[in-house]
Order: C-alpha cells, then structure tokens, then sequence
C-alpha cells in the first residue's frame, strides 16, 4: 500500500499532466462535430471536417505551402545554424559569447517587434506575400535552435579525434564528412527538426508578411477560426496532433536504440 | 609473414627548431637526428618540450623557426594529412562510431584501396597486434590496451616509413604496460620503421629504445643509447632523470688535473676538471657503491663517507640501502647477494672509486621534481 504522500505526488502529478493535455483533447472530439459550429461538447459525429480539409483547396494550398515552406527552412537554417555552431564552438572563449548571444536574438526578442521590423523591409522589397520572404523570415528564427542544438552535441565531440583522421591521411573536408558529421549527427538532426517545426508552425510574422495569394496553414487556420469558426480546424489540429506525437516517439526510440549502443 | 609489409624507415632530421607560442618558448633550438628504421624515445617532464617535438613531426603544430626534415624531404608547411605518418595517441582515439575492422581500414579507404586487397591488409594488421578476433566489435566494448592495440593497427596499417607514439601506455596499468612494450619492440623489429616514441617513464624508455633523447626546459640535454646516459650522463638533469643516483655537493677545489671535493668533513677524490667555473657536483650510482663497516677493508684510492643507515630494504636480488651522510645528503646503495647486512641506525662507511664517479656542473634545473 503506497503512502500517503506518494498517493498525494501521484495525484499531483496527474493533475499537471490532465492541465498540459486538456486544449489538446477538446480539440480532437470537436473535429468530429456533425454541426459547423466550434462547440464543446460536440454534437453528433461526422468525417466532414476532414473531408473538407484534404478536398478545399484553401486548405490544401496552405498545407503544401507550410510544408514547402517548413522543408526548405529545415535544410537552410540546419546549414546555417551548424557552421554558426562550428563557428561559436571553436571560436577563442570571449568571441564565441559574444557571436552566440548575438545569434540567439531571435528567439529572445517578442515575435510582433521582429514581424513588424520584417514587415517594414519587406514592403520596400516586396518580398510580402513570397515563399522567398517567408524562408528568410523563418530561417532567422530557427537558427538559434539549430545553433543550440548543434553546439550541444559539438561540445561532447572530441576533436582529438579530428587530429586523429588527418594523422591517417584525411583532409578536412573528409574529416566533416565520416568523422566529424555522423558523430554530432543527433544534435544536427534535432536541429533541423526544430527548425522544420518552427517555421510550421509559425504564425506571428506569417500573418504580416501573408498575401492572399500565399497562405500558410497557421494563417489558414488563423482567418478560418475567426471568420467562420469551421471546426476543419479542429480536425487539422487532431491530424497535426498526431503527426508531431508519431516523430517524437520514432526519435524518442530511435535516441534509446543509440543510446544503448 | 602476419605483419604488414617490412617497409624502410624514414629518416628525421631537425636543425635549429623552435616553437614559440606567444611569449613562451616550448622548444628552444634544438638539433635532432633520428636514423632510419632507429627506435628513438624522447624523454622528460611534461613540459619539456617532447610532445611540442612530436607534434611538429607529425604537422599538428607549425614550427617557429628552423628546418624539419622527413625522408631527406622539407615538410615544411606540409599539413599532417599530406605527411603519411602513423601517429598513436595516449587517448587511442579510435573512431566510436564505426567497428574495429572499419577504424583500421579507414586510412586504407583514404587511399583507394579497395575491396579484397584492403580486407587483406586490415586482417593482417589486427593479426599483427593479436586483435583479429575483435574486428566486428565496436571501440566502447573494448578495454584500453585492446584499444590502444587497434589504434596501433590502424597507425601501421598503410605501411608509413615513420610512427610517432604520444605516451601511448599512460593511461594502462603496469602489467599491461610492461607487456605492451615487448609487443611495440616486436612490431618494431619485425616492421623496419622509424620509431618515435615519447614517455616520462625513464624505465620505459631504457627497455624500449635504440637511442633515448632527454629533453627538460625546452631543450635536449643529452642523446644516446641507455648506457651511455646511465654511465656518462652529460648534465645533471640527466644523471638524475635515469635511473637512481646520489649527488654530492661541496667546494671543490683543483688538485692538479683532479678535483678534490669536500663533503662534511672527508675528501672526495675525482678524476678530471670541469671545463669553465661551474661549480661541480659529484653524481654517484647505486651499485658502483659499497658499503663498509667504518674503518675495514681499506682499498687503496676509495673515497670513504661516514653515515647511518636510514632505511634498509632486501629485494631478493640483492639490497637496497639509504644512508644519512653526516652532511645531511641521502645517498642510495645497492648491494649484490652476499655483501654483508646492515640494519638501520648502523654506522656505515659508504664506499666508492674515483673512476666509478660521475663530475657533472651544478644545475638547479635538475632538482625539479621528478614523476
């Protein structure tokens, strides 16, 4: 029979975990609302709202946009972000603070200040309403993490070992390559899915930098929900749901499969 | 024949090299030949400049100034990938990623050797170093002298004329250690290749090498064979880093072409004078000493000094004494079987022929510590 304080803990826990979840879970009995309204609970039950999703063009436009968008950002600010974390890293101690700090800036600095210093400059260069604009914008933003997640796995990796190939006859782009890359590959992996993910679901700079001819799916979701309150939203939420829970539990198994190795 | 092919050793050859890093001089002009096919150990403290040596061989590290020469070759700006040279280090640095088999053919791969030909050479390396069996483990679930014997596989594997080995035994245990001496004397007799090896352990040093440089201060104090730095060490430095010895100081003054030096209240007689005006000290090994009931058996010529036995060891070859001179100084004897005992706090004569002494000029460098 467990304690009395352990049930308490228990308790507690549960609790905490019921208040992270709970947005999460309306929103997936609301996706089968059989009428067009947001309430919950939902009444009646119907595929509809999916249905509308992958067949209205305004949303699938949106969705291929985010993803384009998303892809291109994962492989630039991956790039990027890990020659600015070789950069930081191997940098004397004082320069690679200062360069660090100065990288990260984006995400410290409120989203609306940055979309609005965005917005000013994209209008003189009309880049509003591009996927050029919204790959610049979102690689800015998804640099720090690469960078932190990179300079992660660069400060465990023991550079002896870059002395070492080169002893053996490795130049040094060889070196990156079977060396250096698929050790710190966990960190530039995370990165790049960090990065994919910020840019996804972004929607700050998105709503400033949108035209009506190029929609991402959070500005999508954004003018659905308040001009028609359509619960399509809710079934894209369920979708997207369950789509981020499969790629963390894979890179959750696939980090223990490494880990045990 | 299991090892790799027997390949002719490459010759080295430094003048005047100096490596400076800002205002600190690691290495301050030295002059270094190294024979090819020759096993040289390069000996000292850390910080004396050995591994600043090494590293300038194998291109880590750029020199200051002066000439480096590798097979009659200036190398001179020449990176390390360009220099095909085995290097092992004291941390193996074996890739944790990739099997054993694979770490070993990674310079092979490096250099477009293929297919069955390079399957053929990794099995004769690991062969060579006894770790055929481990080819398909991976570096982490080996210990450190397995690892370290593949590291040395994957360091010969494509034939270089030249290995460079940086305290490769530091971090393994003494049985281990002292076994993996023999088999790196082995490799080396059977492979022909030039040897650079260096340690702080002098013992190391004497069992493995041809010639051993000592290097303290930036500098090579001495080069030469283990005997010739045992018996005629050049400096103090290096009289005191190999082997066991004992120093006495006094003034001296010149006898003729001799030197006589007072110790306490004795004379010591020694051969020969110090050129120029350092002040001398007289270097005395362990077993060119006797001990002596004060008084008896009188040799003519022997320098004798009085003390007490200190500490008294028996060793089953022989015994180990340490006896307080009056002067203060500790001086270290060791008797063959079947010299008479003495037990501690004993008066004892310590006894010594002015041929079987060392005179060296003084050095305060030389009382550093020594690990």
């Amino acid at each position: 029979m467990p304690s009395f304080p352990r049930v308490l803990l228990g308790l507690f826990c549960l609790l905490v975990a019921v208040l992270l979840l709970a947005p999460t879970l309306v929103v997936i009995p609301m996706s089968f609302n059989g009428n067009k309204s947001l309430a919950f609970p939902p009444d009646g039950f119907s595929w509809q709202w999916y249905e509308n999703f992958l067949t209205n063009p305004d949303w699938t436009t949106s969705f291929t946009n985010s993803l384009f968008i998303a892809l291109i950002v994962a492989v630039v600010a991956t790039a990027v972000g890990t020659l600015a974390a070789f950069g930081v890293t191997r940098a004397a101690a004082r320069t690679g603070g200062l360069l660090r700090a100065l990288l990260i800036t984006p995400m410290v600095v409120p989203g609306v200040v940055l979309a609005i210093g965005i917005y000013a400059v994209y209008l003189d260069t009309h880049l509003v309403g591009t996927v050029t604009g919204f790959v610049l914008a979102h690689t800015m933003l998804a640099i720090p993490f690469v960078l932190i997640a990179v300079q992660a796995s660069l400060e465990v990796f023991d550079r002896r070992l870059e002395t070492a190939a080169g002893s053996l006859g490795a130049n040094r782009l060889t070196v990156f390559r079977t060396v250096t890359l698929p050790l710190i590959l966990p960190g530039v992996l995370s990165g790049a899915l960090f990065a994919f993910i910020t840019s996804f679901d972004e929607i700050i700079v998105a709503l400033f930098i949108t035209s009506p001819y190029l929609k991402t799916l959070p500005v999508q979701i954004y003018t659905s929900i308040t001009r028609d309150a359509d619960p399509t939203v809710a079934a894209v939420g369920t979708l997207l749901f369950f789509a981020t829970s499969l790629i963390i539990i894979a890179g959750l198994l696939f980090g223990m499969r490494r880990g045990r190795t | 024949m299991n090892a790799p092919q027997r390949s002719a050793g490459a010759a080295i050859e430094i003048r005047k090299a100096s490596k400076r890093y800002g205002a600190f001089t690691a290495l301050n002009d030295i002059d270094l030949h190294i024979r090819p096919g020759e096993f040289m150990t390069l000996l000292g403290p850390s910080g004396s400049g050995k591994t600043t040596t090494l590293n300038l061989i194998a291109g880590f590290t750029d020199i200051s100034s002066g000439t480096l020469e590798i097979g009659g070759k200036s190398v001179t700006g020449l990176p390390s990938h360009k220099r095909n040279i085995g290097v092992v280090f004291q941390h193996y640095a074996l890739f944790p990623h990739i099997t054993v088999g694979k770490n070993v053919a990674y310079p092979l791969a490096l250099r477009g050797i293929k297919g069955e030909d390079r399957d053929k050479r990794v099995r004769r390396a690991l062969d060579m170093v006894k770790m055929a069996d481990f080819a398909h483990r991976y570096p982490n679930e080996l210990s450190g002298g397995q690892q370290q014997r593949v590291a040395l596989a994957r360091a010969l594997v494509f034939d270089p004329p030249l290995l460079l080995m940086d305290e490769p035994l530091g971090a393994l245990d003494k049985k281990l250690r002292e076994w993996l001496q023999l088999e790196i004397k082995r490799i080396h007799r059977e492979l022909g290749t030039t040897f650079v090896y260096v340690t702080h352990d002098q013992e190391e040093a004497l069992v493995l090498s041809d010639r051993i440089a000592v290097f303290n201060g930036g500098r090579i104090e001495q080069i030469g064979t283990g005997r010739e730095l045992y018996d005629n060490p050049a400096t103090l430095f290096v009289g005191r880093f190999i082997g066991e010895s004992t120093v006495l100081r006094g003034t001296a003054e010149a006898a003729g072409s001799d030197t006589v030096m007072t110790v306490g209240d004795r004379k010591v007689l020694a051969h020969g004078r110090l050129a120029g005006d350092a002040r001398p000290v007289i270097l005395l090994r362990p077993e060119r000493v006797a001990l002596k009931r004060p008084g008896a058996d009188a040799v003519a010529g022997e320098n004798r000094l009085t003390g007490a036995v200190a500490e008294a060891i028996y060793l089953g070859s022989g015994s180990k004494y340490e006896v307080r001179l009056r002067d203060g100084t500790v001086a270290v004897v060791r008797s063959p079987l079947g010299a008479p005992d003495f037990s501690i706090g004993e008066t004892v004569d310590v006894a010594f022929m002015p041929a079987d002494l060392t005179l060296l000029p003084d050095d305060a460098s030389a009382d550093v510590t020594l690990t």
